[in-house]
């Protein structure tokens, strides 16, 4: 049977997503010019980027555990991870171009937050094509978790560290403070903490189905084979 | 002394009533980034509010019930 046991954590996942909805564009916002009411898509840009790195964090596990113990299984969670993190990662430079449209002017400008994060995806986009470069499957598995660790380990700085030792139009990079001050508002925060845990959870979520998916066609090809 | 103070107690709360409006507007001036009061103050916020809401809870249902085929299937192969 369905165990909630085993699943609350789905169902905190569509409370908290549906709230989102809710007070997203209900409870009171900071107003602020250029941003005005768009200051509401920090509940679901934002989130995109957190969903996306704790996700790839728990990709890196798997390929970690699989190095040290290879099975198919771990394999295809590090695998359906990573996609799923560079999916979340993809949302996440979309919904920020069109937020830069309507508040910079501009679909993609030269700004070093947002060419890291281009080109921490692009390292993302190579791991799906090393992966899909390989025949056999021991040696596709054991390259692309070592690939997927450095691949991490190289993002990461492109996201988070060195954009904010330039300067920057974004957020949180450069001479600018994230929103932090805004996050100081509390109604805020009664919003945001809920969609990054909400959108964070999803993104586990989705990973999990689609791992489970790949593992029930592995178990149906092995029964094929005996 | 004290009749004539009566007497402009009326003038007083006229001029309170003229100047109180006109002191609201000065705290809120005309400059003041543009938020979506209109849509908020006409209730039709709560329209796209439904609409939003309706649309996540179906994905989200949709993905409840392919997470219970999903279990179902893993449970046939199993045997």
């Amino acid at each position: 049977m369905y165990s909630m046991k085993k699943n609350w954590w789905k169902a905190l996942s569509v409370v908290l997503l549906l709230y989102v909805a809710v007070a997203g564009l209900l409870m009171p916002v900071p107003r602020l010019a250029i941003l005005n009411e768009t200051i509401r898509n920090l509940y679901f840009h934002v989130p995109m980027w957190f969903g996306m790195t704790f996700v790839l964090l728990a990709s890196v596990y798997y390929s970690v555990r699989y190095l040290r113990n290879p099975t198919p299984e771990l394999d295809i969670q590090a695998h359906e991870s990573a996609r799923t993190g560079i999916l979340m990662g993809f949302v996440g430079l979309a919904t920020g171009s069109i937020w830069a449209k309507y508040t910079w002017g501009a679909w993609w400008t030269n700004d070093p937050k947002l060419n890291g994060a281009a080109i921490a995806m692009l390292i993302y986009g190579a791991y799906l094509v090393l992966r899909s470069s390989f025949t056999d499957e021991q040696q596709r598995a054991r390259i692309s978790a070592i690939y997927n660790i450095f691949a991490f380990a190289t993002a990461m700085p492109l996201f988070y560290i060195l954009p904010r030792l330039t300067d920057s139009l974004h957020p949180g990079a450069g001479g600018n403070p994230a929103f932090a001050k805004y996050d100081l508002d509390s109604n805020m925060r009664l919003v945001f903490y809920p969609a990054v845990i909400g959108w964070t959870l999803l993104a586990f979520w989705l990973a999990q189905l689609a791992s489970r998916v790949s593992l029930l066609k592995l178990k149906l090809y092995e029964k094929q084979l005996a | 002394m004290k009749n004539s103070l009566r007497k402009l107690r009326p003038v007083a709360a006229l001029l309170l009533a003229f100047l109180l409006p006109v002191l609201h507007a000065a705290a809120q001036p005309a400059n003041q980034p543009e938020m979506a009061d209109t849509l908020r103050q006409s209730g039709k916020i709560y329209v796209v509010v439904a609409v939003i809401t309706v649309v996540l809870a179906g994905l989200l249902f949709f993905l409840i019930s392919l997470d219970r085929r999903l279990t179902r299937l893993e449970k046939e192969i199993q045997e």
